[in-house]
């Protein structure tokens, strides 16, 4: 859990986050009232710039949403437990985050869970979707989040949680691999560097072979095409180390 | 100027926004589906949504689209609106911001990635404005408060707010070390909520 969680309250509030921060903090916020507070009164204030680009809207725009909404019945209200009816809707996390645990209990790897995300924090619909072993650690409780600018461009993330065993690398923007090369994922443990699948370039998320929980870091190298390297080339892209505990 | 003639339900435009408590209401009757209080939450606030639509996306069709979605979202999930937890204005804009950031951040083209294009472009222009925007009381309250902001709190919170960035990338444009960003859109954020007397 990184450092100071409630800094990312502002950032949150005016959706300036990530999937992964976005997950994290929601998470969060199911046990922080004065997070919780904190985002309401925000967004109460970052929705107040939106004045200040008010444009009339065209009509065309009336006429569709009006038109569309002939299609669609409203939905019901949450149902809370009966303890909860009043309360505000986001206290009801804890219940579904249980609830949630719950399932994945009864239903071990791939069951269905009700998903937290949702499409949007407040008019949170619970879809109910299959969580991946990338989601998992995304939203492990003990994720570690290490992210770095690459040399070359773009950025890197990896996500661990070591009580799954495993990581996952977030790419954004990382330049395509020289032709007739791939870039290799390498996880290093005790100074040797064990070969941990590929990536490509541009914007990508991976779930690193290999038991990550007790690597010490991951490194992205240039490989030839083709090959199956047990020993990573001296074209390294960059390392990037798990804050040790 | 349309902007100022009276809305049919006698919504005055850009005038100081609807009563909360009356978007609120009208917001529990779309809950129960009626299309008619909808129609008059959509008078009172579309320049709004819309406008910030057109903000964040930029193409105005786009724009429509987005602004389409979210007050279809609001249709859908009025149930859900809880006015202790803020303003239905505020609710609405939360919906329509979301949206509108998804929408750039996916159909992100190349010349949204190109940062020195983004400065130029992503600041408030104050001269520029809608014509609503100058007229409402409102706006230039808001626009009196963002300018007690620090330039990197203003800068930051526009670069969020109007251009969708995430906090990381908004550090990388401001040439600030990663992590300071959000500090600053929070410290901003919060100043512009005391200054414009919001309550938490």
């Amino acid at each position: 859990m990184s450092v100071d969680i409630h800094a990312l309250s502002g950032a949150y509030a005016v959706d300036a986050v990530d999937e992964f921060e976005r997950a994290q903090f929601e998470r969060h916020l199911s046990d922080c009232a004065s997070c919780r507070a904190e985002v309401d009164s925000l967004r109460e204030a970052g929705s107040l710039i939106a004045e200040t680009s008010a444009v009339e809207a065209p009509d065309s725009l009336r006429a569709s949403v009006l038109a569309g909404i002939q299609n669609v019945r409203p939905l019901p209200p949450v149902v809370v437990a009966a303890a909860e009816a009043g309360r505000s809707t986001r206290r009801r996390f804890p219940a579904l985050v249980a609830a949630a645990v719950a399932l994945i209990a009864i239903g071990g790897a791939g069951a269905t869970v009700l998903d937290l995300a949702g499409d949007d924090s407040r008019g949170t619909e619970v879809a109910q979707v299959e969580l991946t072993a990338t989601d998992r650690i995304l939203r492990a409780s003990d994720a570690e989040r290490v992210q770095q600018k690459l040399p070359g461009g773009g950025t890197a993330t990896v996500v661990r949680s070591k009580t799954l065993h495993q990581a996952v690398i977030l790419t954004e923007d990382m330049p395509a691999a020289p032709s007739l090369h791939t870039y290799e994922l390498w996880l290093q443990r005790d100074g040797k560097m064990i070969p941990a699948g590929q990536i490509a370039g541009g914007t990508n998320t991976v779930l690193l072979d290999g038991d990550a929980a007790s690597a010490d870091a991951v490194g992205i190298t240039v490989e030839l095409a083709g090959e199956q390297p047990t020993e990573p080339s001296d074209k390294i892209v960059d390392v990037i180390g798990f804050e040790t505990a | 100027m349309n902007r100022l003639t009276p809305e049919p339900v006698g919504t005055p435009r850009g005038v100081p926004a609807a009563p909360g408590d009356v978007l609120s209401d009208l917001l529990r009757r779309s809950a129960r589906g009626d299309q008619q209080a909808f129609a008059q939450l959509y008078d009172a606030t579309s320049s709004r949504v819309f406008g910030l639509a057109l903000r964040v996306v930029r193409d105005p069709a786009q724009a429509e689209e987005v602004a389409q979605e979210a007050f279809l979202e609001v249709w859908k999930t009025s149930s859900r609106f809880d006015s202790d937890r803020g303003s239905a204005m505020s609710w609405l804009m939360t919906i329509c911001h979301r949206k509108a950031v998804d929408r750039v951040r996916s159909a992100e083209a190349s010349t949204r990635r190109d940062t020195s294009y983004t400065q130029q472009n992503q600041t408030i222009d104050h001269d520029v404005t809608a014509d609503a925007a100058q007229a409402s009381m409102e706006a230039r309250r808001v626009r009196d408060a963002l300018i007690g902001l620090t330039d990197v709190q203003r800068e930051a919170i526009e670069l969020a707010y109007f251009g969708g960035y995430t906090h990381t990338e908004v550090a990388g444009i401001l040439n600030l070390p990663v992590g300071t960003a959000k500090t600053r859109i929070r410290d901003g954020l919060i100043r512009l909520r005391d200054k414009m007397g919001v309550h938490s």
